[in-house]
């Protein structure tokens, strides 16, 4: 009972358009995410990881394969309220997910609909605002606001919404690199504050390194699955599945390959490389 | 350029007006303006102007706005104005070809005129200090009974709150179309009205695909958010009728009654 998501053989093709084959994207993934992990999916563009988010969220039905969310079937829909209330999700893109014109507003939604007191709701809106520093702006309209601070919002609404796991599908894939750090802090806190399992699809090797566990996507498979170290010494491997490598990483890589220094290359942090590095240096 | 529509416009702020529930606020326009039709002399005129002003006064809002609110309309307040004053029969005073202007058509083209003005401003009045959301909350609220006629008033609201929403974002959005249009060697200024409504297509085309995929995302975002319609929903704001309100509602019904009592004179 220590997971939340368990996925058997999962499979699923986008339905076929006239004179076109069905695409299938997901190829039999079976995976297990345990409550209160913190979870980064990386993969290529097209190796599933986006699809693989839906089904989490019981947006996409599996064609194949089961994909449970806390013991529930997400094929059977009588779940799927509760599926979604488990499974809460923050999307790429932070202007198509604001519903309403004012900050506070948009982080009642969730509550709203849930049919949560009014008095209730104005405080865990208030609790949501202040977990992701956002509570000044609660007055705020949301197109006045950054990307970064449009995203905080879409997770202040999810976090309102107490749910067991969020599935974040690429939240800072369209924030400067200001907004990026903004909002990963905010995950991070998701995860160690809260305790809320986290599932963040990504395709930047940086946010990856600050997961627990690094699931790699390829071709509608799990390609590695393991701790952030474990798979990032991997250089051939990811490599050969198009992805690139920490930057911390490559460079130590790439002085052990071309200089011949037996240099160990598990540095996730800049700080960690930098010590190597001198270390050689001496 | 695009960045000056703003529809509906909302100037914020916490004066009684402002605090008013947005369902009086509504309710007391549309009497007010029943009023203004009611009215039948230049008493009744000066007491509803002299309401006006004190509401003016009270929400603190700048006269200097409230009279650029009339811009729009100024045309059809001149052609209400030169229709009044050349076609209303009765004492001739100034007679030419087919023109002509009689006293009564004075009379009538004035009060007319004013009674426009009138109307626009007290309509301006309700948008300049309700916030859209508290406008469209107030709307769902006020036609809430329609419901039991199966009228689909919450969906209704909801529309307008999500396009209010998206209104500047599409603004963004098209602004940022035309430069990139313009990028490509794009001529949107020269040309007749054929040649410039054409030029609109490379505009309009990807700014309705974008606008669907929006769309698209933003209902299974809000699918997501556990959204089933007006099915077990509750609000976080409650509008509540408070003093403000009764007291507001108190002094509007005198001037109606007033403005009814002085018909009957003629006033």
């Amino acid at each position: 009972m220590s997971e939340i998501i368990k996925t058997e053989n999962l499979e699923y093709a986008y339905p076929a358009e006239e004179g076109q084959l069905s695409v299938p994207v997901l190829k039999g993934v079976s995976l297990t995410v345990g409550r209160g992990e913190f979870v980064a999916v990386l993969g290529h563009n097209g190796s599933g990881k986006s699809t693989l988010a839906g089904c989490f969220n019981a947006i996409r039905l599996p064609t194949g394969g089961v994909c449970y969310v806390d013991m529930m079937d997400t094929r059977d829909e009588q779940n799927t309220y509760e599926v979604r209330k488990t499974v809460s999700m923050v999307f790429q893109n932070p202007d198509n997910q604001l519903v309403a014109t004012v900050v506070e507003e948009d982080v009642a939604f969730a509550l709203e609909n849930m049919g949560v007191p009014p008095e209730e709701i104005r405080k865990r809106v208030d609790d949501a605002l202040k977990a992701v520093g956002m509570y000044e702006y609660r007055a705020q309209a949301p197109h006045r606001l950054s990307g970064g601070q449009k995203q905080r919002v879409a997770i202040a609404g999810v976090i309102a919404m107490m749910p067991r796991c969020v599935v974040l599908d690429e939240p800072t894939a369209m924030l400067d690199p200001q907004g990026r750090r903004e909002v990963m802090a905010v995950v991070r806190d998701l995860n160690r504050t809260y305790g809320i399992t986290v599932i963040l699809i990504t395709h930047h090797m940086d946010e990856a390194v600050q997961a627990g566990r690094v699931v790699v996507m390829h071709q509608g498979n799990v390609l590695m699955d393991g701790a952030p170290r474990e798979i990032f010494t991997q250089v051939d491997t990811l490599r050969a599945a198009s992805l690139t490598v920490p930057q911390t990483i490559e460079i130590l890589y790439d002085l052990n390959r071309q200089d011949g220094a037996a240099l160990p290359i598990g540095a996730l942090s800049v700080a960690e490389c930098a010590d190597i590095l001198q270390q050689y240096l001496q | 350029m695009l960045k000056d529509i703003t529809i509906g416009q909302f100037f914020p702020g916490n004066s009684a007006v402002h605090r008013l529930d947005p369902r009086v606020k509504i309710v007391l326009t549309v009497a007010f303006i029943i009023t203004l039709f009611l009215a039948a002399g230049p008493v009744s005129y000066a007491l509803i102007i002299a309401f006006l002003a004190v509401i003016i006064g009270i929400s603190r809002i700048s006269p200097k706005m409230v009279v650029r609110g009339l811009k729009p309309i100024l045309f059809i307040v001149i052609f209400t104005a030169v229709l009044n004053l050349f076609y209303t029969p009765g004492d001739y005073i100034w007679q030419w070809g087919f023109l002509h202007i009689s006293k009564e058509g004075i009379k009538v083209a004035f009060f007319m005129v004013l009674r426009l003005m009138l109307l626009i401003i007290a309509t301006s009045m309700l948008t300049y200090t309700t916030s859209p959301i508290q406008l469209t909350d107030g709307l769902e609220r006020l036609l809430a009974p329609l419901k039991r006629l199966h009228a689909p008033v919450h969906e209704l609201s909801m529309m307008m709150s999500i396009a209010l929403r998206f209104i500047p974002t599409l603004i963004e959005e098209t602004e940022k179309i035309i430069s990139a249009q313009k990028a490509r060697g794009a001529d949107f200024d020269s040309g007749n009205i054929l040649q410039r409504a054409k030029a609109m297509i490379p505009i309009l085309v990807p700014l309705f695909i974008s606008a669907f995929r929006r769309a698209d995302e933003l209902a299974t975002a809000m699918e997501c958010r556990l959204y089933r319609g007006d099915v077990g929903r509750t609000r976080m704001k409650q509008l509540k009728i408070e003093r403000v309100d009764v007291c507001a509602l108190i002094i509007s019904a005198l001037v109606i009654g007033a403005v009814v009592v002085l018909r009957r004179y003629g006033l």
